[in-house]
């Protein structure tokens, strides 16, 4: 049990939050695993837990910062009951290393294009229509 | 909300649960790029608006894994607690630093996190 070490990784994982939007699992887990002794279902459902309450505080901030479209986050939290659902059937019926090749080659793909957008002209980076 | 705009919405938000799902994480993973790259959502729009999509998509996970007794609360605070300082300070940074920079900080995490699948 290392629980300096695990709260450190907890703290980058927030950072991560904060400037790229994510809950901190990506750290949560592996720092709940290594340094707590849990077992992979049980560090991420714990990762989960702890997530909720990160996001709802970034989600607050970001929204103070005028970075929220409060309408659009409730619709995507909405929808994401059925993924979920879904997902954790298929985690069950599927081999977990081809869901993991198949995620790791999509995240390459989002990638590239992340990074081919964002080394465009400003000018290029096309705005939402309709946007105020 | 027009018709295209609210079924690219459910796509995001069913894929983002889905991933969910999955991995054991928010999502975040998933939404943010594709509002960049659908709805041509700001970077600093994307990360806020996934957050609270988080939020919402988490607690169902949340739930249910309590159900199965797999939460360990006492732990997710070692972890958490920190991590909610490192929230508010990761937002106060972003609006700092340029967009792109936000955007390439995504795409450095979705190859770290693609190298730790294969590997």
């Amino acid at each position: 049990m290392d629980y300096v070490a695990a709260g450190a990784l907890g703290f980058v994982g927030g950072m991560l939050g904060g400037l790229v939007g994510v809950g901190g699992g990506v750290l949560f887990v592996p720092a709940l695993v290594v340094f707590l002794d849990m077992t992979q279902v049980k560090a991420e459902s714990t990762s989960l837990f702890a997530i909720v309450f990160v996001a709802a505080l970034g989600a607050y901030r970001q929204n103070a910062y005028g970075n929220v479209r409060v309408r659009d986050g409730l619709v995507l939290g909405a929808f994401g009951l059925a993924g979920v659902a879904g997902g954790v059937a298929i985690s069950n019926a599927v081999s977990g290393r081809a869901l993991e090749l198949m995620f790791a080659a999509l995240a390459l793909v989002i990638a590239a294009q992340l990074v081919r957008r964002a080394l465009k002209p400003p000018a290029a980076r096309a705005r939402a229509p309709g946007r105020p | 909300m027009p018709r295209h705009r609210l079924l690219t919405l459910l796509a995001i938000g069913t894929a983002g649960g889905l991933f969910s799902g999955l991995f054991g994480v928010g999502g975040g993973t998933i939404i943010v790029p594709l509002l960049i790259l659908w709805l041509a959502y700001g970077e600093r729009e994307a990360t806020g608006t996934s957050l609270l999509a988080i939020v919402i998509i988490g607690t169902y996970g949340a739930i249910a894994q309590s159900l199965y007794g797999n939460v360990n609360p006492g732990n997710a605070a070692v972890v958490g607690i920190p991590a909610l300082a490192g929230v508010v300070a990761g937002a106060a940074v972003q609006q700092r630093i340029p967009e792109r920079l936000v955007a390439l900080l995504f795409a450095a995490l979705l190859v770290a996190t693609a190298a730790e699948l294969i590997f």
